[in-house]
């Protein structure tokens, strides 16, 4: 079973690597939207990314609210 | 189709659709590759008519208030006939909005009965605001076992015995109460009566009329206006099949195409723009002489199709293209924002007509739409059957405020007598949208009231016909604005439009674009250019159908940024 911290980690690992990004410039409370550059259809796609890594599902609608890497990795650690 | 003039009701028609299409399939609701259910008219019925019961049972009264806030998925528009088929008036919310907001409206809309779905729930009920509602009934869909709802109800047990009684409505009473806005400041609520729908949806399939054999793919929310009215009304009267995919993932909606043979789907500006991008991309990479074929038969068909599409003649001109479409692509449906006029002609160019129009809640659905006969890229189309537009004070160039007239004009705003005869004059409505009439009759748009300048030269410049000319630009998004409107100078000329530029992922705003924006610039007359850009690097706001939320971005720039952040050209 994954700490809440190590899902952290893999989802920074993860989007550095799914949008080329030196992995030394994601924190765990940037905002995802802001530090990848990404938009709300872009972002759909990381959580194809996400599910797969994950083994879970991520519905759209999980996105909402969400801001900072920390609280998406909230949102996929309450599924695992 | 029903004939909708016999009706009186959105209720009344939806009952006599699902007896008089019974064996169709009517609903069909796909979550990724899973199909979660699939419905005929006569099953549709079966679902909702138990629900009503419960409802009735627990003193739902004519004209109660009931809101929705869910996906888009097939419970939305079981429970939305319900409330139609009990007399009650539906508030449909946007899931997309923050639980504070949606507590906003709900206390605004004086809503009693809350349909929503486990995680939006458990939001709300998180909110201060939450136990301040006077909500006398929540029904939850799709909680997990052990979850504890407190007072709420499950969707899926909330079942009534007996025959429920049907609840005849008149034309002019309120159907729907529907946000236009109000999310940041003023609620506006715009009251819809069933004589706006049945004479939108009249006039609309008028123009575009559906069918049995239709397959609507419906991924926008069906809180939105267009999906309402054009992914449950209009399918469902005509027998259509509605194909509802709950994720916007594109994997999923390419599988959908393929799958249901969708002949039909609305989507919104960066939907559509997104679909053009991979196209092109794919089309980039194709051998030298292939591209050069491509672009041949791109425009032989423009020449074959120039009075009206022939999707069959198209579809053998560009088999891969369809294919991928799955097969059965008749047309796209474009609304909620401005769509740029290269996008349309990149789409029509290969066969894939795009119905475009001009709408607003406050006229219920749509205004004005291309009848596509011919194809026009450059306008919004002509004013429904029936619908009345108008251009106020025109100014030389025969631009004014759009003002429009019709059955499908909203009663008034909730509870806002003041702004409601601001809005309503003389029985017009007045938009707040800029446009002229072609000597076709088509609308044409070209920006909003306030965000505009005037040039020393007195010429009035609309940054949204400016944008047009930066179509294409490499960058993620951009946007323009009046710099006054940006940062307000209470003094005359010397106004200036500022490019508002948001660089692509992963990039800084190369050289390349910046001498891109300049050139774009020099090609423009003197009086439409932009005089300076701002880098911006947060995503625009958006709302749930992605068009920009202007007003935010301003308010967002004025706060995070100065005059002196712009890089003047």
């Amino acid at each position: 079973m994954r700490t809440l911290e190590q899902t952290i980690e893999e989802l920074l690992d993860l989007a550095a690597r799914y949008f080329r990004l030196p992995r030394e410039q994601l924190s765990p409370d940037d905002d995802l939207f802001e530090k990848l550059r990404i938009d709300s259809l872009q972002a759909l796609e990381l959580l194809g990314r996400l599910e797969q890594h994950f083994q879970i599902e991520l519905p759209d609608y999980e996105l909402q609210g969400v801001t900072s890497f920390r609280a998406l990795a909230e949102r996929i650690h309450a599924r695992l | 189709m029903l004939e909708l003039e016999r009706y009186q009701s959105l209720g009344e028609a939806l009952r006599d659709a699902l007896e008089r299409w019974a064996g169709y399939t009517c609903l069909i609701e796909a979550d990724r590759e899973r199909e979660n259910c699939r419905l005929t008219y006569r099953q549709f019925k079966e679902r909702a008519l138990p629900l009503v019961s419960a409802l009735q049972q627990q003193g739902f009264a004519p004209d109660t208030r009931a809101a929705i806030i869910m996906t888009n998925q097939s419970k939305w528009l079981i429970s939305a006939y319900a409330i139609f088929y009990a007399g009650g008036v539906l508030v449909p919310l946007d899931y997309k909005l923050s639980p504070r907001e949606q507590i906003g409206l709900l206390r605004h809309a004086r809503a009693s009965v809350l349909i929503t779905e486990f995680p939006f729930w458990r939001a709300l009920r998180q909110e201060a605001g939450w136990h301040e509602l006077s909500l006398r009934l929540v029904l939850v869909t799709e909680a997990p076992p052990e979850a504890d709802l407190g007072e709420a109800v499950r969707w899926e047990e909330f079942r009534g015995d007996g025959e429920p009684t049907f609840i005849p409505r008149r034309r002019q009473d309120v159907a729907c109460i529907v946000y236009s806005s109000g999310t940041g400041g003023r609620p506006k609520g715009c009251v819809l009566t069933h004589e706006n729908y049945l004479e939108q949806c009249r006039s609309l399939t008028a123009i575009y009329p559906f069918s049995p054999e239709v397959r609507y793919l419906s991924i926008l929310p069906t809180n939105h206006a267009i999906d309402f009215m054009v992914g449950f009304i209009g399918p469902f009267v005509c027998g259509a099949t509605v194909v509802h995919l709950r994720t916007l993932r594109p994997e999923y909606i390419r599988e959908a195409f393929v799958r249901y043979k969708i002949t039909h789907m609305t989507v919104v500006p960066m939907i559509l723009k997104n679909l053009e991008r991979g196209l092109r991309e794919r089309f980039a990479a194709l051998p030298r002489h292939k591209r050069a074929l491509l672009h041949a038969l791109m425009r032989l068909n423009r020449w074959l199709t120039r009075r009206r599409p022939n999707v069959r003649l198209s579809r053998r001109l560009f088999p891969d293209v369809h294919r991928a479409f799955g097969g059965h692509l008749e047309m796209l449906i474009v609304g909620g924002a401005f769509t740029e006029p290269s996008t349309l002609q990149f789409f029509y160019d290969l066969g894939i007509p795009v119905a475009n129009g001009y709408g607003l809640t406050e006229a219920c659905t749509a205004v004005t739409v291309n009848d596509l006969r011919p194809f026009r890229a450059d306008t919004v189309g002509r004013p429904l059957p029936g619908v009345e537009v108008k251009i106020l004070d025109p100014d030389a160039e025969g631009i004014g405020e759009v003002a429009v007239r019709g059955k499908n004009v909203m009663a008034h705003y909730l509870d806002d007598p003041e702004l409601t005869a601001e809005t309503i004059v003389d029985g017009w409505l007045l938009t707040g949208d800029l446009g002229w009439i072609d000597e076709m009759g088509h609308l044409h748009l070209v920006g909003r009231k306030k965000n505009m300048i005037v040039t020393e030269g007195g010429k009035n410049i609309y940054p949204e016909d400016v944008e047009t000319f930066f179509e294409g630009l490499p960058v993620k998004e951009f946007c323009i604005f009046a710099a006054n409107y940006l940062w307000p100078e209470r003094r005359l000329g010397q106004e200036q439009l500022l490019l508002v530029v948001h660089p692509a992922p992963g990039e800084d705003l190369s050289e390349v674009v910046r001498q891109q924006i300049r050139e774009r610039n020099r090609r423009l007359p003197e009086y439409k250019r932009v005089h300076g850009y701002l880098i911006w690097d947060r995503d625009f706001p958006r709302t749930a159908s992605l068009k920009i939320k202007r007003t935010v971005l301003a308010e967002e720039i004025r706060t995070r940024r100065s005059r002196a952040d712009v890089l003047w050209l």
